[in-house]
């Protein structure tokens, strides 16, 4: 799960970490309201959306005068903003974030990700601060500096201290520094954070250290215990037939085709979008309906799949083990009653009972295209919506 | 022969007095995997599936002799689980749970890598060793004994593969689920270094997909070793789009890593046949070993 900029920083300064005074704005008038209660003539207007680059996309701006900050919060708000992460789309801002201006000395680079070759969760940093730190990690790497964090002890105060020295920081830098690092770390582990990065961490013109920025991710993994995490959902940032299959349980990602797909298991569903391609098709989803294919999932999987107009054909593919694929096949007929279905539907149904499910299949009165293999399944799937095959 | 499980295991179920573990622990039972007892702390002296439950992992090794256990307990609960049968000195906990946070999973690497436990999961189908063993929530019947060792970070996946495999003639001689979690325990490397070692199994299939690095290093082993053995893999996620996670948590491509096309050149340049398509793993194993039979 993502958060925004401002809901971590708020995690941030409830747990010591150092950031900028500011406050979110939903509207001109509250960031006016926001901009006066600062007490500052310098003030940063930033756009917030779950999406890195938004400074380069037009969406954080200096403002040194009030009027200033009435002009880049009407530009800003309501924009699409496109940046490297949103993809060419963009993204509307809806929530401002508005902060008082810092005296910027240096900025640097400080994040937390798991370090999955190691098992063991990685603190970098980087002298290489406000630019993208994957292009540092591609281009030079040996400008990132890495602590790996024993899973008993934490960061310890002398690892926090080798990093702040590796930022090449001098007397007090160092005791603000490493008082920032153990409680990032802090926030990091006790919220099941899965990637966490201040970009920029600056050091200020009176020799603290301070994060600029906040991004974190959690592990969803995680949050069945920080159920208050979810408060900070912002469900406009997600896409609404994501957002539909998720109350549904089901796992469901829009993809840009037009051949939809309904799968049992995440690998089998990956590997039928791949197959889809292979046969010149181009997936409109992934779609891992989970253990339980019964009539309701099908039905609610039908729906999220047909919300999407581009979606030209439908391939069911079920690999039954504990699942009977007979009563998934009475699943796919139960759900083509209850929901208007007016697009090909390919089923390949294989393993427990794959036999029965065919023959219910077949000698139902809707118009099924049944698979007999994978590939059959992805060939019919896909001439279906060129025109080839029917 | 097979390995990790066969006539020599001696299973406990954690959980089996749960929904899952006794719906699956039949199952496993009913295979003919010999079941010798069940944990679930305060059940213990209570009977599950015909064998005795315990309290504790402990408990059971004593009484039974047990040397493998299969976790089917909540994701709260797993880590916990896992540390206890480590602790208690089995050879091998085989983790079916989905869903344990990657913090627990960091904590329980670091107990029990000095221990003489080997993890398999979590958040995977489990091992079977066709016509002796069955050790996880795997469709036995679709599964024919032989020589071909399946290696796999997916579920459903590895039953087409091995349904493709009987399709061509093949049996298994053993079929493990890796798991599809960023940090699990068995490795693609540990499993190809088992398979290498077993006689019976004459061919390796491996379906691996997008995320983290562990095709590439399994790619590089081969090449070290020099394994002669042939080698067909797949890569599910070749159309998956970047930073989104595909239903496995650990199936995200990050920061540019983890892609697909990465892994099949890695995966080529040790002289691995890596099939575009899913649909094609039985065919080209079938004429990798044909191939290595002319030879």
């Amino acid at each position: 799960m993502k958060i925004h900029e401002y809901q971590a920083k708020e995690l941030f300064r409830q747990n010591n970490v150092r950031v900028p005074v500011g406050t979110v704005a939903f509207s001109l008038e509250e960031a006016l309201t926001a901009y006066d209660s600062l007490n500052v003539k310098t003030a940063v207007v930033k756009a917030q959306i779950h999406a890195g680059g938004r400074g380069k996309g037009g969406g954080v701006k200096l403002a040194h005068t009030r009027d200033e900050v009435e002009k880049f919060s009407n530009e800003i708000l309501g924009m699409n903003l496109v940046t490297h992460q949103t993809g060419p789309e963009g993204k509307e801002v809806q929530r401002l974030l508005v902060e008082a201006g810092v005296d910027i000395a240096c900025e640097l680079y400080a994040g937390i990700v798991l370090d999955r070759g190691e098992r063991k969760f990685v603190f970098m940093v980087s002298t290489e601060g406000g630019v993208e730190i994957e292009k540092v990690a591609a281009e030079t790497p040996e400008k990132i500096i890495k602590e790996w964090i024993d899973p008993d002890e934490g960061l310890t105060a002398d690892q926090a201290r080798n990093l702040a020295i590796a930022l090449e920081m001098t007397g007090t830098q160092i005791d603000s520094a490493v008082e920032i690092f153990l409680a990032v770390w802090k926030v990091f582990i006790e919220h099941d954070c899965s990637l966490l990065e201040i970009n920029p961490l600056v050091i200020t013109g009176d020799d603290n250290v301070m994060a600029l920025d906040a991004k974190m991710n959690f592990d969803d993994n995680g949050l069945f215990r920080h159920k208050e995490l979810l408060n900070y959902k912002d469900e406009s940032e997600e896409d609404p037939a994501e957002l539909e299959a998720s109350k549904f349980n089901l796992n469901y990602i829009k993809l840009d085709g037009n051949v939809g797909c309904m799968v049992n298991g995440a690998g089998l569903a990956m590997g039928t979008m791949d197959i889809i391609k292979l046969y010149g098709g181009e997936p409109a989803n992934f779609l891992d309906v989970g253990g339980v294919a019964n009539a309701e999932t099908v039905a609610n999987g039908f729906r999220i799949i047909l919300s999407d107009p581009n979606v030209k054909s439908i391939l069911i593919n079920i690999f039954g083990g504990i699942v009977r694929c007979d009563r998934v096949a009475q699943g796919v007929i139960d759900a083509m009653d209850t929901v208007n279905v007016s697009i090909p539907v390919v089923v390949r149904l294989e393993g427990t009972n794959a036999k029965e499910a065919a023959e219910l299949l077949e000698n139902s009165s809707l118009e099924f295209l049944v698979a007999t293999s994978l590939a059959d399944a992805a060939e019919k799937a896909v001439s279906a919506v060129t025109g080839g095959g029917l | 022969m097979s390995v990790l499980v066969g006539n020599n295991t001696r299973l406990i179920i954690q959980g089996i007095t749960g929904t899952e573990g006794s719906f699956h622990g039949s199952q496993i039972k009913e295979y003919g995997t010999n079941l010798v007892g069940g944990v679930t702390p305060g059940k213990g002296g209570q009977e599950a599936l015909g064998v005795p439950v315990f309290n504790s992992v402990q408990e059971a090794k004593a009484e039974t002799s047990c040397n493998t256990s299969v976790i089917f307990v909540p994701p709260a609960f797993a880590a916990g689980a896992i540390i206890e049968a480590a602790e208690a000195g089995l050879g091998l906990v085989i983790c079916i749970t989905e869903g344990i946070p990657a913090a627990d999973m960091v904590k329980v690497n670091h107990k029990i890598k000095d221990l003489p436990t080997r993890l398999v999961g979590p958040n995977c189908p489990g091992v079977i060793s066709p016509g002796t063993a069955k050790v996880g929530i795997m469709p036995g019947f679709i599964h024919e004994p032989g020589s071909i060792g399946v290696i796999s970070r997916s579920g459903t996946l590895t039953y087409e593969a091995v349904h493709q495999l009987v399709a061509a003639g093949l049996g298994q001689s053993t079929s493990v689920g890796i798991g599809g979690d960023p940090i699990i325990g068995t490795t693609f490397i540990d499993m190809l270094s088992l398979f290498a070692g077993d006689d019976e199994t004459e061919g390796i299939v491996m379906i691996g997909e997008i995320g983290g690095t562990a095709e590439e290093e399994a790619a590089q082993w081969v090449i070290d070793n020099n394994l002669q053995k042939p080698i067909v893999a797949f890569i599910a996620g070749q159309t998956a789009p970047p930073g989104r996670r595909m239903g496995h948590a650990g199936a995200i491509i990050a920061g540019g890593k983890g892609t697909a096309a990465e892994k099949v050149s890695a995966l080529e340049v040790a002289g691995i046949h890596v099939v575009k398509s899913p649909a094609d793993i039985g065919m080209a194993m079938s004429e990798a070993i044909n191939k290595q039979k002319e030879i």
